[in-house]
Parts: C-alpha cells; structure tokens; sequence
C-alpha cells in the first residue's frame, strides 16, 4: 500500500534576487515498510523535498503539488493543528546533525517524554517507562541513567540514537531520516544503517533514506530514487540501478564510487549542480553529461517509463535501443 | 560550587579596595570641603578653617587619612555623617529598602513586559508588531529619564490626577515599617487605603525606572531570541509536532534566556544605583536622592560609604547572576 504519495511536486524559495526553484516536479511513492533511499549531490533538493512533507520549510518557501498525501490524510490542504497531530506521531524525521538538533537546555529523557505526553497523553511513570524501553530499543546502555544527560554529555553516535528514539517513540508509520550518518564517523555510521534496518524490521515503518552516499544505498534501501538539480532524474529498486543505470548522471555517480574504480584515478563528474543563476536550457544534467548533444541542450527531457527507471533522458543507457545502435 | 562561591568572594578584595579608593579621592576632587559648606555664604575666617580642620582630622596628610578610613571600614566603621552625625550603616540601611523597593518593581515591570515583547518581536521578525516595538524600545531607551519622568508627570499626575505627584505614600497615613517595603508595610498596618495609596505611589516610579531595562530586555530577548529560532533544534521541536507556542515558549526561549539573564543582571547594578534621577524627581527618600544631597553638602563620609555600599550590592548581584547561570545552563553547570 502507498504510504506516502507525492505527484508533481515543486519549492520555491523566495531570496533577495528572485525565485528559486529548489525542487520541481518531482513524483514520489513510499510503501509501508519499505525502505527507499533518495541520493544526489548537495543542492539536488532532497532535503527540500522530505521537509515540505513535513512542513518544516522555512516562510521564505512556496510549495505546489498536484497531490501530497500521506495514509491517506491530504497534506496540502491539512491546517496547520491537523497537521501537528501527524507530525512527530505518524510521520517522523531525523536529521543530519545529532548535537546540534537536540536542545542543548533539556536532558534528553525530557525531550523524548515531551513527545509522549504531547502525542500520546501518556502519564508520568508511563512515560518514564516507554523512554526506558525506547533507549533499549535505540542500544543506549544503561538507559535509566542516560535519561537524565544533557545533549552535550553525550557522544555524537548516541545523540542520535536518542534522536531516533525520540522520532519512533510514537511508533510512526513513516520515518524519514536526512543524511543520518553523515556527521558521524564510519564504524558509528554502519551501526546506526543496521539499527534502522532492524527497527524497520521489527516495527514495519516505512523508511526515507536521504543520503549522497552510494555506499549507504547499496547497503540498506531497498529502492533508490536518484535526485539531481531539484527533479528525480531516475528511480530503481536497487540491484537494478547499481547493475543497469540508465541516466547518465546515476551512471557517472557510481563510477566514482571507490569501490567500482577500475583505473588508479578515481573517476569524477566535472563541474557542480547548477544554481540559481546557471540553470541550463534543455536537460539540466547536459553541461556536465558526456553523451549530450544539441538536442539535450535545447530541449528538456520527460520522465521515460518504468522499464527504463523512469529517467529523465533522451538517450538513456543499458536500454535495448542504445544496445542495438 | 562552594570553591567558585569562595573563588568569587576572594576576587571583591580588590574591587573592594579600588571602590573605596575612588570614593575616597572623587569626593575630594571636587571644589569646596565639608567646613566651607557648613560655614555657608558667610564665609569662616582662616584661623577658624584650621581649627575646624584640625579637629576633623583634614590638617594631615591625605594618605593618612585614607588608611584611617581604610581601617575602620575593614572594621565595620564608615564614620558617621556631618550633617546628622549618625552613623553613616545607619543611615544606608534606613533608606535602602526604599530603594530596594522601587528597583524591585522597576526590575518586574521590565521583565514581565520585557520579555513576552521581545519573544513576540521575534516570531513576527520583519512585521508591523515588530518594528513598532523596537522602535520604541529605541525611543524608550535613548530618552533622557529626567524628561521622561516629566511628561508622565504632567500627563498622568497633572492633568488625569490618576497618580499622585512624589514621595512613598500620603501623608495620612502612619504606621510602623518593620520591613521598610511600603507596599507589604501598609498592608500589615491593616489601615484602610494604606496599602493603594502605597501602590499609587509606586506607578510613575516604576515606570521611569524601568523604562530603560525594559528597552534593553526586550531589545535582546529579540536578538537571543532570533538567533535561537534559526537553530536545528527548533526543527527538531518542530518535526515532534509542537505548537508555536510551545516551539518559541519553551524551546526557544529556554535556550534565549541565557544572554538574556546576563541583561536582566547587569540592569539590577544599575538600577540600585542608578536610581538617583528617578527618587530625585519624585522625591523618593532612597539612597539615590541620600547621595545627591549629600554629594552637595560635601558629606564625605556618607558619600564614601555610601558609594561602597552601593558597590557591595552590585558585586553580591552580580554574584548571584553568575550562579543563576548554572541553573539556566546546563553547559556550565557540570563540567
């Protein structure tokens, strides 16, 4: 069943020198208990695009879809009361950084009790007693104690193992978690990949994986859908996408990952995701595509089918056409 | 927290020394001594002077006389006053609950407006709310008091008669003042009217005395205000489904109030001593309008132990701030 569906979707973000367009057009199912990744470089809009579902969007934002839905709740034309009641109880988030998104004046154990009061209606020992069992569940060692810590007493790994558990303490349907390792070192950032696997495991949530990682999505999604420039530019299930890509762009970021390297210069993507002012005509990806021609310059490609990942391309790769050509 | 306390109280040595230096030596600066203003426009032929002067103890030399003070304020002594000849612990101690008193309320007023202005300055950054507010707090702030004070006298006292022109409370009234706070006086003296009459009293003072920390309170409630709502963790209070009003009430404004009691304390030294435009003007018997008067008469003593004690307070307010931190913060607190 869709769990979240979003159809048509764009950001724009009023700044000083006019609009700017953060997401566009951009289509997106989840699934319940599936765990799909969102990847693309900084400034692809994948971020934008999960906190416009959330509405956390800063006032400066306009957002426009032909549908946003999440279980079955419209959230375009949800007010904000209704909204709240969603969000942080059906429909969580976790973000990037762990130290600096938990508020460094509460201990942690209030601001995970916060969530169940407000949510919930739980009362003070029922609280205490799901927080225990949250922090158990998180791999927080001796929990009791932990509780009552500061934000800034804590290590980076374990602020966000409270952030998760703080965000699936009202068990949510759907939990979106935003570069969750990010900030976090390597052997740290494996256990929190496999403590969110288990909990989609164990608890059926559905699961958003923004990452810029293609390590992390080979490692845990299930589906991957591939941003670039604020447009979902190809979506696969993700033994598919990492053998048969058919953008160039979800082609050219798996060469460059270490581990597929064949030559002893890593291979790279020249030059940066067009801007605000550098916007091309056509394909956005076509500055820095090497199969481009005058028509991806001039002209802007749709969405292919699913047979071909959905990829926004003329001449997408791996497909019975360019084989036979 | 016990060694921080000692470690505090160990660094008011030298201030305390530096205060009584500059009391000492400021009041003597000044033109004319305490003889020539008690001899008045008549004037006091020499032979007089250095009588007078033996007799006080002026003839000697000026480090002599400062070790003498010195050593009898490290023995609780201040000297007694010129005028009065009472002493001049006394004398503080009588005037300063009024003081305390109205700086009490002006501190309220300030905060209690202060801070909701500034939070709501915050949450509507850029609006008309917004800017009416700080524009005032500009006015509110650069006005000078003296002319503050007028205009609500002459609005509120002159023409609408709503509060009455100077002093604590009417002269009607008399009764014991055990604490020395008119208000909690007047209520336990049970007369009747005793206590509105107080309060009435209190209205403009307040007002002018606080005008200034409300300023400056709101003022920075705005800016810790708009720091702290850019933060990732009012997203994250946010993404827990929240209502604004918990999101800035208590989130934000949690984390705010740190820079913002730092503010809130530098304003009580202030108010303790700046005070003394204010009980001038409405004729309200504190130890600001004490100093002045005796800043006239050349009440040395009195001027110096007044300064000192003044000083004393800031330091033991300041003090308390610093502990305060601790419970607002929990960044200092364990560490």
């Amino acid at each position: 069943m869709t769990l979240l569906r979003i159809r048509n979707l764009s950001v724009d973000f009023a700044t000083a020198t006019g609009k700017f367009r953060a997401v566009d057009g951009v289509d997106q199912d989840v699934n319940n208990s599936e765990i799909l990744a969102i990847v693309g470089e900084s400034g692809s809009g994948k971020s934008v695009s999960m906190l416009a579902v959330m509405g956390l969007l800063p006032w400066t934002a306009t957002v426009t879809a032909d549908e946003l839905s999440f279980d079955g709740h419209d959230l375009l034309t949800m007010d904000q009361r209704a909204r709240r009641k969603i969000v942080g109880n059906d429909l969580a988030m976790i973000f990037q950084e762990p130290m600096s998104s938990l508020n460094p004046c509460f201990t942690v154990g209030w601001q995970i009790r916060e969530a169940l009061r407000v949510h919930l209606g739980m009362g003070r020992r029922e609280r205490q007693a799901r927080a225990i069992e949250l922090f158990e569940q998180v791999g927080i060692p001796d929990p009791e104690k932990r509780l009552s810590a500061f934000p800034h007493q804590m290590s980076g790994g374990m602020n966000q193992r409270v952030m998760i558990a703080m965000a699936i303490a009202c068990k949510p349907k759907l939990l979106i978690a935003d570069e969750p390792t990010t900030a976090l070192d390597v052997t740290i950032q494996a256990q929190i990949l496999d403590l969110l696997a288990s909990l989609r495991d164990e608890t059926g949530m559905g699961l958003v994986l923004i990452t810029h990682d293609m390590g992390v999505v080979a490692e845990t999604a299930e589906r991957v859908s591939v941003q670039y420039a604020g447009q979902k530019i190809e979506e696969q299930p993700v033994v598919p996408l990492f053998e048969t890509p058919h953008h160039p762009y979800t082609s050219a970021l798996l060469d460059a990952l270490p581990e597929r390297a064949t030559e002893k210069r890593l291979p790279t993507i020249p030059g940066v995701v067009p801007g605000q002012f550098d916007r091309p005509a056509g394909c956005l990806f076509s500055p820095r595509c090497k199969f481009a021609n005058a028509k991806c310059k001039a002209e802007t490609p749709l969405a292919l089918g699913s047979d071909l990942g959905y990829a926004r391309c003329f001449y997408p790769l791996n497909s019975d056409e360019r084989a036979a050509s | 927290m016990l060694n921080y306390v000692l470690g505090r109280l160990l660094t008011f040595i030298p201030t305390f020394v530096g205060v009584t230096l500059i009391s000492f030596s400021f009041i003597r600066a000044l033109p004319g001594d305490p003889i020539q203003v008690m001899a008045g426009e008549r004037g006091i032929s020499d032979e007089r002077y250095a009588e007078l002067a033996k007799q006080f103890g002026y003839d000697r030399p000026i480090y002599v006389q400062f070790w003498e003070y010195l050593t009898g304020v490290l023995q609780g002594d201040l000297g007694n006053s010129f005028v009065t000849k009472r002493p001049v612990w006394d004398e503080f101690f009588a005037l300063f609950p009024a003081t305390l008193e109205l700086s009490i309320c002006a501190m309220i007023f300030a905060v209690l407006l202060g801070l909701p202005a500034g939070v709501i300055a915050a949450v509507n950054r850029g609006k008309f709310f917004d800017r009416a507010l700080m524009s005032t707090a500009l006015v509110g702030y650069s006005m000078p008091i003296f002319w503050w004070a007028l205009l609500l006298i002459i609005v509120f006292s002159g023409n609408l008669q709503w509060t009455p022109v100077s002093g604590r409370i009417d002269l009607l009234y008399y009764f014991p003042d055990p604490t020395g706070f008119m208000i909690i006086d007047s209520l336990a003296s049970g007369q009747k009217g005793a206590f509105t009459s107080a309060l009435r009293h209190l209205i403009l003072p307040t007002v002018v005395l606080g005008t200034i920390p409300l300023a400056v309170i709101a003022r920075q409630t705005r800016s810790a205000m708009l720091e702290v709502l850019g933060e990732d963790y009012i997203r994250t209070a946010r993404a827990k489904g929240m209502s604004p009003l918990r999101v800035n009430g208590v989130h934000a404004l949690r984390n705010a109030l740190i820079p913002v009691v730092t503010v809130i304390g530098l304003s009580v030294g202030t108010l303790l001593a700046g005070a003394i435009l204010t009980e001038t003007i409405f004729s309200w018997p504190g130890i600001g309008k004490w100093m002045v008067d005796s800043i006239f008469r050349r009440d040395y003593p009195v001027v110096q132990g007044g300064l000192l004690l003044i000083a004393v307070m800031v330091m033991i307010v300041n003090l308390t701030v610093d502990m305060l931190y601790g419970v607002i913060n929990p960044k200092i607190r364990k560490r």
